[in-house]
């Protein structure tokens, strides 16, 4: 049985494509989010990918920001679920996950079966999510992609707010004239995140293993932070951007041999 | 070319008691404003203000926490929040106090007029910004502030000192109230209003109890709105009156398996704090669509006062909701969490409530620990709408309602 999943997210859309619950058939992620053709781009393209036509496809389910507005889903789930889902396929036994997306931050607790069993997520505001990184990215002219390794050649990390956005972009600022260094400035801000979502995991109660899921788990300076303020190892996988979409790619799968059965 | 059918709504039954109640929230301005047009000298009185001594005193009062929900309800808390920003208050503080100190300054709003006060009445047993609030009012329009202090409550009890403390100033209260209304107090009438008060409490206490069946005969946002009668209106007998209708209504929607949430109540979830007033139908349709329905919440205890006497009226006041420590706060949820048969809690960070909402967070997760229930928390605000992400609380409610199906074992878990 083949089942799909899709993340519509607020700056991307990422599609899977699962084979009986088991073998990922085809992935595909576009960046374009939420109000835009990203999703149905992400859709033809795992399509074309996996060479499967889309009738092929017993069950689709849409996740993410998005999730509501897709209008080939046979049903919705929220992205809490579906990264829960997502990790503890990828990495059985997970008991905490760490998302972090482009507009949100999320500490999910995972019982001993894999099930979710509580979420705390971040307040309104963006700072300590891929937004606040994106901005920061901005401001020093590079790709978010090469934050990670900036932050590495780090020799004395800068400090910065973990607070606010527009703050944090004001010190960013401030720290540059100073003539700060620029990997210093990238590697304080990859603590700025930590230290944001740190707080939230606290809250959350941190229970090992802990794996990090979302765009933002690419980031390793991100990463490294955020084990330095845990204090316990946190590890990622190639596929965390797609956790989101692979859970909802599982949760058709379930829902559909839930159906079956009855 | 078909024909319009336009739907016709029903009249409201005159007996029923969302009528009743109703007529009692319209009467608590009407009232008022005609005072005032007599020439009568009216209040501004805040929520937990012993209600008993202007009722047995026959001073005509008006609440701007009701005011401020109803115009956040009706559109107009941004502006009017907008106006006192403009001021010079900051948006930290309680959107409540930001609309009416700015409902104070324009003396008129749309969304809901009431006259504007000769002395504004406050008790410090909320929080402290209320103290400011109407420190504020009183200097604004340059009448006098009455002022009762209810200490927090750090103790399971409250002690007799405290009730000699807090007595002292209510008799002064009385005495100054007297002065500047001419009107007197009487023992007699004080009896009335206790007898008035106890009743419309009893029946309150109970119709909210009925949340102990499943399904409940009720949708629990009934509560937030039928609130406001229990702040304003429980000394008078009609509010009594009312109140018992809603017990019997709620009776008679258990023995014939009616309610008055609509669907299937497929989970039960405490709704912790206030309501989002600007963002009512959002957050009421948001759980209702997925068979979410607040069974409880801790107003259904909170204006629940009985007493049997003049001390005990002072006591009921001192344990109010907001003066009373984590511990013996954690104990009445849990209760309520328990004798209702609840499966998660949802909280509101009310970004206008420090204190309530400051340490909710250590809270509720006592009460998810005792009760074993998941809890979830949004942000938002009772009265600035700017304070709330409809997006952000879907996925909130979603995975709540997620894990609560998880744990019945449902679909895909």
């Amino acid at each position: 049985m083949i089942t799909l999943g899709i993340d519509i997210g607020s700056t991307t859309s990422k599609c899977v494509l699962l084979e009986d619950g088991n073998r990922i058939a085809a992935t595909a992620l576009v960046s374009a989010g939420i109000g835009t053709g990203g999703a149905e781009e992400a859709y033809r393209r795992v399509l074309t990918a996996a060479g499967v036509d889309e009738g092929a496809v017993a069950r689709k389910m849409a996740t993410g920001y998005g999730r509501k507005r897709w209008p080939a889903a046979d049903g919705e789930l929220s992205e809490l679920t579906a990264h829960a889902l997502g990790c503890h396929y990828l990495l059985p036994g997970v008991r905490t996950v760490i998302d972090i997306g482009g507009q949100d931050a999320k500490v999910i607790s995972l019982d001993g079966q894999g099930r979710m069993s509580g979420f705390v997520m971040n307040d309104k505001c963006a700072a300590g999510t891929g937004r606040f990184l994106e901005v920061m990215a901005g401001i020093l002219k590079v790709e978010v992609g090469e934050l990670a390794a900036m932050a590495a050649r780090a020799r004395a990390p800068a400090p910065v707010s973990s607070t606010c956005t527009v703050f944090a972009e004001s010190e960013v600022i401030s720290q540059l004239a100073n003539g700060a260094a620029r990997e210093d400035v990238v590697a304080g801000i990859c603590r700025s995140v930590a230290a944001r979502v740190g707080a939230l995991a606290r809250r959350a109660g941190v229970r090992e293993p802990v794996c990090m899921s979302g765009g933002v788990a690419a980031n390793d300076g991100v990463r490294r932070a955020l084990e330095e303020v845990l204090g316990v190892p946190v590890t990622t996988f190639p596929q965390a951007q797609l956790a989101g979409a692979l859970g909802a790619a599982l949760w058709a799968w379930q829902t559909a041999e839930h159906k079956e059965m009855t | 070319m078909a024909e319009e059918v336009k739907q016709v709504r029903k009249p409201p039954d005159p007996n029923s008691a969302k009528y009743k109640l109703g007529q009692i929230a319209a009467k608590a301005y009407t009232d008022v404003i005609e005072a005032k047009a007599r020439g009568e000298k009216i209040g501004w009185v805040s929520s937990n203000f012993p209600v008993e001594i202007p009722e047995t005193l026959g001073i005509p009062v008006c609440y701007p926490e009701n005011q401020a929900a109803a115009i956040a309800a009706r559109g107009g808390g941004e502006r009017l929040c907008q106006e006192a920003e403009g001021d010079g208050y900051s948006n930290d503080i309680c959107a409540y106090a930001r609309i009416s100190l700015a409902y104070a300054k324009l003396g008129s709003a749309p969304e809901q007029d009431m006259p504007l006060p000769d002395f504004v009445l406050c008790c410090s047993n909320i929080c402290d910004c209320m103290i400011k609030w109407y420190e504020n009012l009183s200097r604004e329009l340059n009448i006098p502030l009455i002022m009762l202090d209810i200490p927090f409550n750090p103790d399971y009890e409250v002690s007799d000192a405290e009730v000699a403390y807090v007595k002292g100033q209510f008799l002064a209260a009385i005495r100054q109230m007297e002065e500047l209304t001419g009107k007197k107090w009487t023992e007699e009438k004080f009896q009335e209003v206790m007898k008035n008060s106890c009743r419309t409490s009893r029946a309150w206490l109970e119709a909210t109890s009925c949340a102990k069946y499943t399904p409940s005969p009720f949708n629990g946002f009934d509560l937030l709105n039928h609130m406001a009668v229990m702040v304003t209106a429980r000394g008078k007998a009609e509010a009594a009156d009312a109140m018992e209708t809603l017990l019997k209504e709620y009776q008679e929607n258990h023995e014939t398996g009616k309610s008055t949430f609509r669907g299937e109540e497929k989970y039960r979830i405490m709704f912790e704090g206030i309501a989002c007033w600007p963002w009512l139908r959002v957050t009421s349709t948001g759980l209702k669509s997925r068979g979410i329905n607040m069974v409880t919440t801790i107003y259904a205890d909170a204006f629940g006062f009985i007493y049997d006497d003049f001390d005990g009226m002072i006591r009921a006041y001192c344990k109010v909701p907001n003066a009373i420590n984590l511990e013996l706060a954690r104990d009445k949820r849990v209760k309520l969490c328990k004798a209702n048969s609840v499966e998660g809690l949802l909280v509101h960070v009310n970004r206008s409530c420090k204190l309530w909402s400051g340490f909710m967070n250590e809270m509720s997760r006592q009460i998810g620990a005792e009760c074993d229930i998941p809890v979830v928390s949004f942000d938002g605000d009772q009265a600035d709408p700017r304070n709330f992400s409809e997006a952000q609380y879907d996925t909130r409610v979603q995975g709540l309602m997620e894990i609560m199906e998880a744990r019945k074992g449902g679909e895909g878990a």
